[in-house]
């Protein structure tokens, strides 16, 4: 008992005292991540945690960053995010989807704090929200799979059926059939973001199918491990997966999010920062093709990356007509564009894609 | 030597010595952990333990919290006291979600008093329903239960992630796997303005006093209690075990269903495809940490949900990563597990046998 009692006061004395450690150190601006996985993930979540590192590196004093990882998509996610908004945090980064509910609902509580929530569509004036274009890394590596592909039988393993990820899957195979009709890829649904053993189940699965490149839209780098046993070709999500798969890792298309979020951060310090809706890609390097391994073709290699310059540049779009769907007919005119809003809530397959959306 | 003696009766003593002893286990190892990874001990300690209850917030958000917790653990309990292992009230909670928020989107356009109650008895019939099955097979098929109702789990998950994903997507979600937000009649009451803390919160102590009737003054409650003492006196007395299955299995599901119908018209608000964090996983901690009985589930609730909060609040404001608060929180369990052995037995100073010579 007189332990118990002693360790209360210690407990109340060290309360005083934190509570003025706080108070001192009030002065940086203090930017909040929440992240959906673990920081070790070496996926999505580890790309978000690098963006964190480089905000802190590029602006040193001036800034004070928090995290807080594993966060479950539901109802703790706004507690958590409540806890960054009282506690002086003036911008925060909400990184996930399941993320935008509880978002907006702080957002519209604390009109003072700024939010910005990545891979929503719900915006606020201190609420915005940001995204990569992914496709464009997945139908530049479409481009190399499909030239590499012997048995034109290409594998994607993905996530959750939510527009990005059909968008993704759809640029890959549009990248392989541009330069080899006669792939296809079998796309195989995980239910999950992050969850090594079913991943490599998956990747053990297709390459029994025959299939020779996996790319897949989950994070860790379990497919890349197996694909290096059984000497197939791998492509990365995320992060630069090549230790992972020295001999098979192709390449990876990483999310780069430090550009953004030192922007953002430089934004809020000028007094400059407003509610916008970003979709950045190739041209903004928030997306990027990890080096190809060095025993890719170097034609391969180079088709590739010009594919990923004209991107760049805007000199090509990958969701260019004619596009058909699985049943053969044509959705999108040759020489038209999918409009940005009708990416944004893609869920039909293009052909040459085998599998399909649950529904 | 030390040495474990076992007592000839339970001590009542250490039944409220060894929590507190416990947590000073707890609070001495933990600022060792927090110090030796260097962040100082009894600042680390006070965010965890107290800074998480430092306003009416921080208090609301941890009874939201372990409301859940309570209400499953406390029926759970009844099963766990019967012999009857129910390790599926994450799926339960999961049917009971999914059987609420279909009544709530049939009557979106209805509102009316009559709504929020039709949605929660749904959510207890759903979570009741998918317990029977396990049930069933254990009663009609002899299937160990412990399997049965875990597996349901994973399917339960699939289902909610189907519905959401496909039939009852919302249209006006850019197809992202969430349901339309309830309406208004379909919401829980909030208790305080602005905070979360909805009314549901005053069913943890109603069940908790319903589980305590069942067992200590219901002729169920006596059944369980020998059935789970010794299988084979049960048929002696007159009655088999089937009632006790099939009601600790129903009734556990029905109130993990009732959980799962009140986190979706409470903090959450639709029906989206994670709505659990894992209580109904979580609740079986709280069932044992609270000796099956239900006043110490009900505090056993209150100390996983603050952990959980603490555990934020650390990464929060001090950077500690996840994995050292989930081996703190993982200390509490052990220490307050390890203590409850003081209950039943008593440590002797002793000299071994070889060396008495």
């Amino acid at each position: 008992m007189k332990i118990t009692r002693r360790a209360g006061l210690g407990l109340a004395l060290a309360m005083g005292l934190f509570g003025a450690t706080q108070a001192l150190a009030a002065e940086p601006l203090k930017v909040g991540f929440v992240y959906v996985g673990p920081i070790g993930d070496h996926g999505y979540s580890y790309q978000h945690e690098q963006g964190r590192l480089a905000v802190e590196k590029h602006f040193g004093d001036k800034v004070k960053t928090t995290y807080v990882e594993n966060v479950p998509e539901g109802a703790d996610a706004e507690r958590v995010i409540r806890q960054l908004a009282s506690s002086g945090h003036e911008l925060i980064f909400t990184t996930s989807f399941g993320f935008m509910n509880p978002t907006a609902k702080v957002a519209k509580q604390f009109p003072k704090v700024k939010f910005e929530h990545a891979t929503g569509y719900m915006r606020a004036p201190n609420l915005a929200t940001y995204m990569a274009r992914f496709y464009e890394g997945r139908y530049a590596s479409g481009v190399a799979a499909g030239r590499l592909t012997k048995s034109n039988k290409l594998g994607y393993i993905a996530s959750f059926p939510i527009p990005e990820v059909v968008r993704g899957a759809n640029a890959f195979t549009l990248g392989a059939r541009s330069v080899n009709p006669k792939a296809e890829v079998r796309v195989v649904w995980v239910n999950s973001w992050y969850d090594p053993g079913k991943e490599r189940e998956a990747a053990e699965a297709l390459m029994a199918q025959g299939v020779d490149v996996i790319a897949q839209h989950t994070d860790s780098a379990a497919p890349v491990q197996a694909a290096e046993e059984k000497g197939v070709w791998a492509i990365g999500q995320a992060s630069d997966m090549s230790r992972f798969g020295a001999k098979s890792h192709l390449t990876a298309i990483i999310d780069d999010w430090s550009g953004y979020y030192i922007a953002r951060v430089q934004a809020v310090l000028d007094g400059k920062w407003t509610s916008t809706d970003t979709w950045d890609g190739f041209d903004k390097d928030m997306v990027r093709l990890a080096p190809f391994n060095p025993s890719t073709p170097a034609a391969v290699r180079d088709e590739a990356l010009g594919v990923e310059r004209q991107i760049k540049e805007h000199k090509f779009h990958p969701f260019t007509g004619p596009i058909k769907d699985q049943s053969g007919k044509e959705v999108v005119a040759a020489g038209q564009i999918v409009p940005d809003s009708d990416l944004l809530k893609m869920n039909w397959f293009v052909e040459g894609v085998v599998g399909s959306i649950p529904k | 030597m030390l040495r474990l003696e076992l007592r000839p009766q339970a001590s009542r003593t250490m039944t409220f010595v060894a929590p507190l002893l416990a947590i000073a286990a707890t609070v001495a190892a933990g600022g060792v952990l927090f110090a030796a990874l260097g962040f100082a001990p009894l600042p680390a300690l006070a965010t965890f333990f107290l800074s998480p209850l430092g306003d009416l917030y921080g208090v609301t958000e941890w009874l939201l919290k372990a409301t859940p917790l309570a209400i499953i653990a406390c029926a759970l309990a009844l099963g766990f006291r019967g012999n009857v292992w129910n390790i599926g009230a994450e799926g339960q909670l999961i049917a009971g979600a999914i059987a609420a928020g279909g009544t709530a989107l049939a009557l979106y356009e209805v509102s009316g008093l009559w709504v929020l109650p039709t949605v929660l008895l749904a959510g207890v019939v759903g979570g009741a329903a998918w317990a029977a099955i396990p049930a069933l097979l254990r009663i009609r098929f002899h299937a160990n239960e412990i399997l049965t109702s875990l597996m349901l789990n994973y399917v339960a998950v699939l289902l909610l992630a189907w519905l959401v994903h496909g039939p009852w997507r919302s249209p006006e979600g850019y197809n992202f796997p969430e349901t339309r937000m309830f309406t208004d009649s379909a919401l829980m009451p909030l208790l305080v303005e602005g905070m979360r803390l909805h009314v549901g919160v005053l069913f943890a102590p109603l069940v908790a006093v319903v589980a305590w009737v069942i067992l200590s003054r219901s002729f169920l409650g006596f059944q369980i209690k020998v059935i789970g003492m010794t299988p084979a006196a049960g048929s002696y007395a007159g009655f088999g075990p089937n009632r006790v299955i099939a009601f600790t299995l129903m009734f556990g599901g029905g109130m993990a269903g009732l959980a799962g119908a009140m986190e979706i018209t409470g903090p959450i608000g639709q029906l989206v495809p994670t709505v659990s964090p894992g209580y109904g996983y979580t609740a079986i901690i709280a069932a044992f940490l609270g000796r099956l009985h239900p006043i110490g589930i009900l505090l056993a609730a209150l100390l996983l949900a603050l952990t959980y909060m603490g555990g934020d609040a650390a990464q929060i404001a001090l950077g500690v990563p996840l994995a050292v608060t989930q081996v703190f929180q993982g200390m509490i369990l052990f220490f307050l597990l390890a203590a409850d052995v003081l209950i039943r037995y008593r440590v002797r100073l002793s000299l071994p046998h070889g060396a008495r010579r």
